[in-house]
């Protein structure tokens, strides 16, 4: 077998001192995807600097009202956390339509934000891939691509972000904790992730060295009504084809505040930002939503398998909004 | 051998009543070894390395650096292997070149074996065969399927024609007053059971021993031995347990490669594969292409029927998946047309996979039969009851047995058919359209010869020994209770070996004639052996065994058409605005014979209806035009229906009785999965007003058919 190093890290310092020490370290959590991608030689770290124990696994309310989330927190955790579902329904909603209860029982916070395309080219280590083998190519262009992005993709890279939990995050501005050995640093959700361009193998602005600490979820009363749609192929255990969260506060029919952003459709989460500014202001009705829904999706860009997903965001984006105009009435 | 008669059944009552496993308990501890699993002294472990190109020459295998690392012991290629002999035809045909590994530098498709690592650990072996460089010289491929594809040929010499014909077929749809012609398409399938494929292979006192994962140890002896120039009595092949066959565990690479590796080595070898391997060498469903057209009178009598299908082959050895087949059964007219054609590609070889040739083909066919029903405005149970023939349409043999309208009956009452709104489209829960369907089923209730042994021991207790396999369905126990009955002893009373080629030829599991033919053999063994008791005397030490052998009985069997029947029913729930499409009840009434273990038949009807579910929504193999290989080759990129997806699944029997049938069994295995995705298409057309003549209906072509649900519509 293709040997790797293994330490156990106490404290975040120590995991920050053992990742800078050795370029080819990486981070374990709950391994759910790491370790899948290690045995399909996809990733090949030379050490892994397993986390699982740092003091890193509570969900607390800070002073200023918002919640902070640790980065081992389980998927599983952080579901079932009363604040998360009491204030953030649809991020609880989202962890929930991932994966499989043994593996949000395993999976962290952390890791889920860093998880890796399913993109099957990406995943085969014998076929080109731009993410996995930067300069090989990208065969999903020209070949299977029906469950690929139609937003903010290149020429270099179509996959799309797998994570259900980042798509809620983003739509409450998360913003993502680290530390490094020069010190703790963050990044807001929105700019976490970086666009694809010529480079889909980098992922993320985090910098070199750096190890996630946590979550801030700054107060948003407008995510108490909201909302995490997800469409799969099939009802366990799989991908989304496309999903939404909603958050949405109507007043006398009109939109006063509405949170959007989209699941399965771009290298990141993507926030509907258009979308949102069509909405708001106006009335709360499904042919705004429709058209606000039609104002983002005016930059999608489909290859030939893929252009359901624009009627599917958009149905999503009409359906929920429809429901939760609904429920903020009762 | 003394007996070919099986007399009556005694009347114990073992069969017919619920028993839970006999290895239930060592499965569900983990007592129960399996092939992979199994502690052999010395073992070395063999790892494949496949081809990556789909057509072309090996030009190198860069060996040298590979021998140099960790535990590395051999590496076995083209170049260095022992000569292996295809030049033979089994019980199945000829063998599947892929079996003759290692004797050429030809690669017809990705996935092909070019080398096997041998090292010390399963660890070692994989990262030298991960590291190993293999060179090619490649050459154009096409890999891409389509329906009308100009190299598509229509197959010879087959046991069962690729054509059959009668009547005018254009004269009869002209002269028909509501005429169907349809097209539908299922992609590839994948049979992948739980258990990986794994072997083991030593030398053991001048044999070739092999401790396997099968579907029928007996086969797989024959084959090694034919490939193997070796007599058959130097070949003894067992496999105990087996998680899940479906079609896939037959002779396959990994057993040849096995036992070439000990025979190298001399040292005991295993081979297992790993799951994106299986995409390649064990076979798969092909996909298929296939027009119905059917020509009916105002009433609904059918007038002209045509089943055309096509799918692929290799370029290396010819299957054809028999789409066409069930309208041979099902259905007759006086044109009556049935056709199979070939595409060869530069793919894998394509094989049996539960269900063959009815799975898809029941999809085409109960689908048009569902479209006729809705253009004659017939209900269709009544339609299929109109069209119910009196003898075989294409052999003009009586039916032994035809329970089917008694099935649609059953299953029409217990689904509450009667209450349905014909016209789509007319039921709505909250965002979900619902709609029901129904389709018919059917699969040959062959047999095939087999031998048994029954051993009367000095303790009183009862031995039976068959080459049969227990795939996970039960046939151990199912068995136990045949023997149980014919010896008029209880269960308990019987030791029930199987599963080793020492015991004698015996039919593999599949086919759905395992049970049914393994019965046979055991009864008749049985049978002479408690005739030969009633006798009185002693019992010696060394008991008193009788053996059978049911050649001679399956050949004086009367020829007519024997099958088990079913009707199966569906609702579904579809959001044409999301694509999604839930079943939300399932329920399958079969005419399937004497059912030997009630709990056990259940489970593989379930099962089977769960894969007629699976195939309807979920699954499909992509394969890349431009490599040639398939992607996602694993469980996350190829989607089963998994617990979320299955609702409640009803399945239950008829009384299906055959006097003239001397054992009265018929095959379960794989009825379940044939007309459960018609089923479901035809619920979703009832939901949607929408038909999906392709498969798996995806949320992609449930949002493409519709109106896309635009507010307010």
């Amino acid at each position: 077998m293709r040997e790797f190093g293994y330490r156990r890290a106490d404290d975040v310092q120590g995991a920050v001192a053992l990742l800078a020490a050795d370029p080819g370290a990486r981070l374990l959590g709950g391994g759910t995807n790491l370790v899948d991608l290690m045995k399909t030689g996809v990733e090949r770290p030379a050490l892994l600097i397993d986390v699982q124990d740092l003091p890193l696994d509570r969900i607390e309310v800070t002073a200023d009202g918002a919640l902070h989330i640790g980065a081992t927190v389980t998927n599983s955790d952080l579901a079932a956390d009363p604040e998360v579902r009491r204030r953030y329904p649809a991020l609880a909603q989202a962890v929930l339509s991932g994966a499989s209860g043994q593996l949000r029982n395993m999976a962290t916070v952390g890791g889920n934000l860093l998880q890796r395309t399913r993109c099957g080219y990406f995943t085969d280590p014998a076929a080109p891939c731009n993410k996995r083998d930067p300069g090989s190519g990208c065969p999903a262009i020209g070949g299977e691509h029906h469950n690929h992005a139609i937003l903010g993709a290149s020429a270099h890279c179509v996959a799309v972000h797998p994570s259900d939990m980042a798509v809620a995050l983003a739509a409450f501005d998360a913003v993502v904790t680290y530390e490094t050995s020069d010190g703790p640093g963050e990044l807001p959700l929105a700019e976490f992730y970086l666009p694809v361009g010529r480079t889909p193998h980098r992922e993320t602005a985090l910098p070199s060295g750096a190890l996630i600490t946590g979550l801030r979820l700054p107060p948003a009363p407008v995510a108490a009504v909201s909302r995490y749609r997800k469409v799969r192929e099939r009802a366990s255990f799989a991908f989304a084809i496309g999903s939404l969260a909603a958050a949405l506060d109507v007043r006398d029919g009109t939109v006063q505040e509405v949170r959007l952003a989209f699941g399965a459709v771009a290298s990141r989460p993507w926030r509907a930002r258009a979308a949102e500014r069509a909405l708001i202001g106006g009335p709360a009705s499904a042919e705004a939503f429709a058209a606000a829904a039609d104002a983002e999706l005016a930059a999608a860009e489909v290859l030939p398998h893929n252009g359901y997903k624009v009627a599917l965001l958009r149905n999503l984006v009409v359906a929920v909004l429809t429901e939760l105009t609904e429920e903020a009435a009762r | 051998m003394t007996t070919t008669t099986t007399g009556t059944p005694a009347a114990t009552g073992a069969v017919g009543a619920a028993r839970t496993r006999l290895e239930g308990l060592a499965k569900v501890t983990g007592a129960a070894r399996y092939a992979g699993e199994i502690p052999f002294a010395e073992l070395a472990h063999g790892w494949l390395v496949l081809s990556t190109i789909a057509r072309g020459r090996i030009r190198a295998v860069e060996s040298a650096p590979v021998l140099a690392m960790p535990g590395v012991l051999a590496v076995l290629h083209h170049g260095n292997a022992p000569r292996v002999d295809g030049d033979y035809t089994g019980p199945l045909g000829a063998p599947d070149p892929v079996l003759q590994v290692f004797q050429h530098d030809r690669v017809p498709y990705v996935g092909w074996p070019v080398a096997l690592v041998v090292a010390e650990t399963p660890e070692q072996a994989r990262e030298a065969a991960e590291a190993l460089v293999v060179r090619y010289d490649q050459e154009p491929h096409e890999a891409e399927f389509s329906a009308g594809h100009p190299d598509r040929y229509t197959p010879q010499g087959s046991d069962s024609p690729a054509e059959t014909a009668k009547g005018d077929l254009a004269a009869a749809l002209a002269a028909s007053a509501v005429v169907v012609d349809a097209r539908y398409t299922t992609p590839e399938e994948h049979h992948h059971p739980m258990e990986p494929h794994a072997a083991m292979a030593r030398w053991e006192g001048g044999r070739l021993e092999i401790v396997d994962s099968n579907q029928g140890s007996g086969f797989v002896a024959q084959e090694l031995a034919h490939l193997f120039s070796l007599d058959p009595a130097s070949v003894r092949v067992r496999s105990e347990h087996v998680g899940g066959g479906f079609g896939s565990k037959a002779t396959r690479p990994h057993q040849v490669l096995a036992a070439m590796a000990a025979t190298v080595l001399q040292r005991p070898v295993r081979v297992v594969l790993t799951r994106r391997q299986m995409f390649s060498l064990v076979g798969y469903r092909s996909p298929t292409a296939q027009r119905v057209r059917l020509g009916a009178d105002a009433d609904g009598r059918l007038r002209a029927f045509a089943h055309h299908a096509e799918s692929v082959t290799s370029t290396v050895r010819e299957f054809v998946e028999r789409s066409a087949d069930m309208g041979r059964v099902m259905y007759d007219a006086d044109a009556h047309h049935t056709l199979h054609q070939v595409v060869p590609l530069d793919v894998p070889t394509p094989s049996w996979m539960r269900a063959p040739g009815e799975a898809p083909g029941s999809f085409a066919l109960e689908s048009a039969l569902d479209e006729l029903a809705e253009k004659c405005g017939m209900d269709p149970i009544a339609l299929r009851a109109r069209n119910e023939p009196e003898s075989g349409p294409v052999s003009g043999l009586p039916f032994s047995s035809r329970q089917l309208q008694a099935c649609f009956r059953e299953g029409a009452r217990r689904f509450g058919w009667a209450e349905r709104d014909p016209r789509p489209g007319r039921r709505r829960d909250g965002r979900w359209l619902l709609g029901t369907g129904t389709a018919a089923s059917q699969f040959a209730a062959r047999a095939a010869p087999s031998t048994a042994a029954v051993t009367a021991e000095a303790d009183g207790d009862f031995t039976v020994r068959i080459t049969a396999a227990d795939i996970g369905t039960g046939a151990r126990t199912a068995l136990t209770l045949v023997a149980a009955d014919a010896l008029g002893v209880p269960p308990e009373r019987i030791r029930m070996r199987i599963a080793d080629s020492d015991f004698g030829p015996a039919m593999i599991a599949g086919g759905s004639m395992g049970t049914r033919s393994w019965s046979w053999a055991v009864m008749a063994a049985a049978g002479e052996l408690r005739e030969q008791l009633a006798l009185g005397g002693v019992i010696p030490p060394q008991g008193i065994t009788v053996r059978s052998d049911t050649t001679a009985a399956i050949a004086a069997l009367a020829a007519t058409e024997r099958h088990a029947f079913g009707a199966q029913f569906a609702e579904v729930a579809v959001d044409v605005t999301s694509g999604e499409v839930r079943v939300r009840r399932m329920l399958g009434i079969f005419a399937a014979g004497r059912i030997v273990n009630p709990l056990t038949a259940r489970s593989q009807f379930i099962g089977g209806m769960t894969w007629g579910l699976s195939m309807a929504l979920h699954e499909e193999a992509v394969r890349d035009r431009a490599s040639g290989a398939t992607v996602g080759a694993d469980l996350a990129g190829y989607h089963v229906a998994a617990h979320a997806d299955v609702p409640a699944i009803e399945a239950d029997w008829v009384d299906d009785p055959d006097e003239s049938d001397p054992v009265g069994i018929k095959g379960i295995g794989e009825i379940g999965v044939v007309g459960g995705a018609a089923a479901i298409a035809n619920a979703v057309w009832h939901a949607t007003g929408v038909r999906h003549r392709d498969l798996p209906i995806r949320p992609d072509r449930v949002l493409r058919a519709g109106d896309g649900g635009r507010p307010g519509s």
